[in-house]
């Protein structure tokens, strides 16, 4: 069953962030960005991994996208007037990019056997917060501090008077 | 046997719940319009009649739902098509799905099966919850934008904003409960509270989280788009806000969302802060008050009791959602921002950081 779910849920989540790239219209392409974000929440449901899925969706497809269709809202530029790509080979290069990495994660999964999923327990919740707050306190610390100056640049830029 | 045993189990609980819930917003759309009438002292809808009776106008849903099926279904000029037409679905569906994970009752046994009551236990639980629900604000801002008018775009710009916010502090408001029964799972949430609190009061969230419990109702409120937070949809400035182009089955896809929100809301809030299907002083095998009176209670009667017990408080914050509605005035958009970023979200902060600090003391036996 579970390679079965594997092959179905990759081809989703392959196909929509192809359809991602292709759209010409931007609202489609977040849309599919969506469809992409959820196929990959549930391979992480397939390796055990619950709570990273919980968070990719809340995250990912939660937060940020709706970010880029506030903004695509906010600039709401009708189809027609959408500019046209001017730089010639970017899908030749695209496309020779795709291989490569195909190439390569082949290579990859040749060479180091992944864990049975039933083997390995690191996405619950539980074992996420243990490695959280134990093996990598330092790296939570220090990506708590910079996302704290993230957000007081993105004040001091947006407010003129503080 | 097994396997067949267990996919009826299965389709009888989605059914059961499903149905309760649905029929649970098929009465609300009436209560609303009956509880608005009383609330402002008229008579609210009494007109639709079958065979003469009109039983306090139970009938007007029925009623709705014939005329929304055959209104005409069109779809405005210069709208963008294939989004306009995929918004109320984008709504409705996540609010259907974020039934699954809610217990409303204890696990039974039935033929030396243990079976919990609730279409899906999750070990993320509340995670689940919080991702479906995230997922809601595409209906709406969708709707918004593919209507191509002023008024939904507006509608829709709001909603996006102030439901990205409201999450923030809702995620926050309930990391104390968390905090308090060690899990995020909502079986176990239930469960932890049947114990007691100083032997006297039970151990329901709304006592161990009361600040908690305020600020998860404000943000539930915020996050169904329900008065005093429905700037998305506020009539007096927008028309009907994000589903103003809206008509025909569409626009009753969009209120059936919005009071499957009510209902799952309610729901979720009587699981983390009144106990879930916890009954005061009902343990399982009778009750047991805090004077050291006690007295046995048949098994069947202690099930439908907690399962009652479920209802009847879901119902009441049900209930709420109405009272609510017809007795607050709309806040301003900048005054839902200020109170979701300077208000709610320090105190979300506040109440970690005290929760916390309480539970460390207790285990250190101080």
């Amino acid at each position: 069953m579970e390679p079965i779910l594997f092959v179905i849920f990759g081809a989703i989540a392959v196909g929509g962030a192809i359809m991602v790239v292709t759209r010409r219209h931007p609202m489609a392409s977040a849309l599919y960005l969506i469809l992409t974000l959820f196929a990959v929440a549930a391979l992480f449901v397939l390796r055990q991994a619950h709570f990273l899925a919980a968070i990719q969706v809340i995250v990912y497809a939660g937060a940020v996208v709706v970010l880029f269709i506030f903004v695509i809202m906010l600039i709401n530029v009708p189809v027609h007037k959408l500019p046209v790509e001017r730089v010639t080979g970017l899908r030749f290069l695209g496309v020779l990019a795709a291989g490569l990495l195909i190439l390569e994660s082949a290579v990859l999964t040749r060479r180091f056997a992944m864990p049975r999923a039933s083997a390995v327990d690191a996405g619950s919740v539980q074992a996420v917060g243990k490695a959280l707050f134990t093996d990598y306190l330092l790296a939570f610390e220090i990506t708590s501090v910079l996302l704290l100056a993230a957000v007081i640049g993105a004040i001091a830029l947006a407010k003129k008077k503080i | 046997m097994s396997p067949l045993f267990d996919l009826a189990v299965a389709v009888a609980r989605i059914a059961v719940f499903i149905s309760f819930c649905l029929g649970l917003v098929v009465i609300l759309t009436w209560v609303e319009r009956k509880g608005a009438a009383y609330i402002q002292d008229r008579r609210g809808p009494n007109r639709a009649r079958i065979l003469g009776l009109t039983l306090g106008g139970i009938f007007h849903p029925l009623a709705d739902a014939i005329k929304f099926l055959f209104k005409e279904d069109f779809i405005p000029d210069g709208a963008h098509r294939l989004f306009y037409q995929m918004a109320p679905m984008f709504a409705l569906a996540p609010a259907i799905m974020t039934m699954a994970v809610i217990p409303f009752g204890p696990p039974v046994t039935i033929a030396g099966h243990q079976i919990p009551l609730q279409i899906a236990d999750l070990n993320v639980g509340i995670l689940y919850l919080f991702a479906i629900s995230g997922m809601t604000v595409y209906g709406v801002v969708l709707a918004g934008w593919a209507s191509n008018s002023k008024y939904p775009l507006l509608g829709g710009l709001r909603s996006s904003a102030q439901m990205l916010s409201y999450e923030v502090s809702m995620g926050l408001s309930v990391v104390g409960i968390l905090m308090v029964f060690q899990s995020v799972q909502l079986s176990e949430i239930a469960r932890g509270q049947g114990e007691l609190l100083f032997g006297i009061l039970p151990k329901w969230g709304v006592f161990v989280q009361p600040l908690g419990f305020i600020l998860f109702l404000t943000a539930l409120y915020a996050e169904a788009n329900r008065t005093p937070f429905d700037l998305p949809e506020g009539e007096s400035e927008l028309v009907a806000g994000y589903h103003t182009e809206y008509g025909s089955f569409k626009f009753s896809m969009f209120m059936m969302a919005e009071y499957i929100h009510m209902v799952v809301g309610s729901a979720v809030l009587v699981t983390l802060f009144f106990g879930g299907w916890q009954f005061p002083y009902l343990a399982d095998a009778g009750f047991a008050f805090p004077g050291g009176v006690s007295f046995a209670v048949p098994a069947w009667a202690v099930l439908s009791l907690r399962i009652g017990s479920f209802v009847v408080k879901t119902v009441f914050f049900c209930w709420v959602y109405v009272w609510v509605r017809w007795t607050i005035p709309r806040f301003r958009y900048d005054q839902v921002m200020r109170l979701g970023w300077k208000v709610m979200l320090p105190l979300a902060l506040i109440n970690i950081f005290v929760t916390g600090l309480v539970l460390l003391l207790i285990d250190k036996g101080i």
